[in-house]
């Protein structure tokens, strides 16, 4: 069976999935992202969807299932690269995508979960305050 | 001109998407209303293949005097579907997923039309016009 390859770049799992996947595999690549997570303790996913030029209700679920995975492990999910016409086709399909946060692309993505982590750690006790607002004013 | 697969996997679903999109490439389907249309026979495709326990796909490119269009048709032998009017409502399902396969679809087409019967099969066709 095809599998998705997962990047590993920092603290950020990379995920570009530029086949027509059939069903088992998208859920192979949910199962493999669960692993990857844990194995690698990366708090960011990001999804790059630019290479779909679909997205049915199988795929639509199986992210948002990726998104809730990686959330109970302690990663942050963003799909990005969402091509107008399937946004167009979701949204008419009744799939808004609950719960999963989006990007135009990978560069804005990775930069979504640095600020989010950003923002996180100001609330870490034992974290340096400066540091923490520098971290998160350069991330801007 | 038409075409026709068989579904009885995957893989096959992974087909109908594929010729579905060179037919509708051919007749010059709007970007978004071949997505819509891809998308739609995704669904329907893989309804047949959990559902209605495998069948056939049959895509065939139809014209009205003033436009042309897709037609596709879905058929199974399956269990058929007892109660048509609950399987059209979003969020019902039968299969464990998100019960906006059928719904959804007919939203995405121009034509829908499902021909049941119980303990036979199902036949659902859809048709795309070009604007």
């Amino acid at each position: 069976m095809d599998r998705v390859p997962i990047l590993k770049i920092g603290d950020i799992l990379l995920v570009s999935i530029q086949v027509d996947m059939e069903d088992q595999v998208a859920l192979g690549l949910q199962e493999d992202l669960a692993e990857r997570i844990v194995s690698t303790g990366c708090h960011g996913v990001v999804i790059d969807i630019s290479g779909l030029d679909i997205v049915d209700s199988f795929v639509g679920r199986t992210l948002a299932t990726i998104a809730s995975i990686s959330r109970v492990l302690d990663a942050e999910t963003v799909v990005v690269g969402m091509r107008p016409a399937v946004a167009i086709t979701l949204v008419e399909l009744g799939l808004s995508l609950p719960g999963i946060r989006t990007a135009l692309n990978v560069e804005l993505g990775m930069s979504l979960l640095a600020e989010m982590r950003g923002d996180d750690e100001d609330f870490e006790p034992d974290h340096d305050q400066d540091e923490g607002e520098k971290a998160a004013v350069s991330t801007l | 001109m038409s075409e026709r697969l068989t579904v009885a996997s995957d893989q096959d679903v992974v087909r109908v998407r594929q010729l579905v999109r060179t037919f509708a490439v051919d007749v010059k389907l709007s970007l978004v209303d071949q997505t819509k249309l891809v998308t739609a026979a995704s669904e329907l495709a893989r309804n047949t293949l959990v559902y209605g326990g495998g069948g056939s796909v049959e895509v065939e490119q139809v014209s009205n005097g003033r436009r042309t269009g897709i037609k596709i048709v879905f058929a199974d032998d399956g269990p058929g579907i007892v109660d048509l009017d609950l399987a059209l409502t979003d969020g019902y399902t039968t299969g464990g997923g998100l019960g906006l396969g059928l719904s959804g679809a007919r939203r995405l087409v121009d034509e829908f039309e499902i021909n049941t019967t119980v303990g036979q099969g199902t036949s659902i066709t859809i048709v795309k016009w070009c604007r």
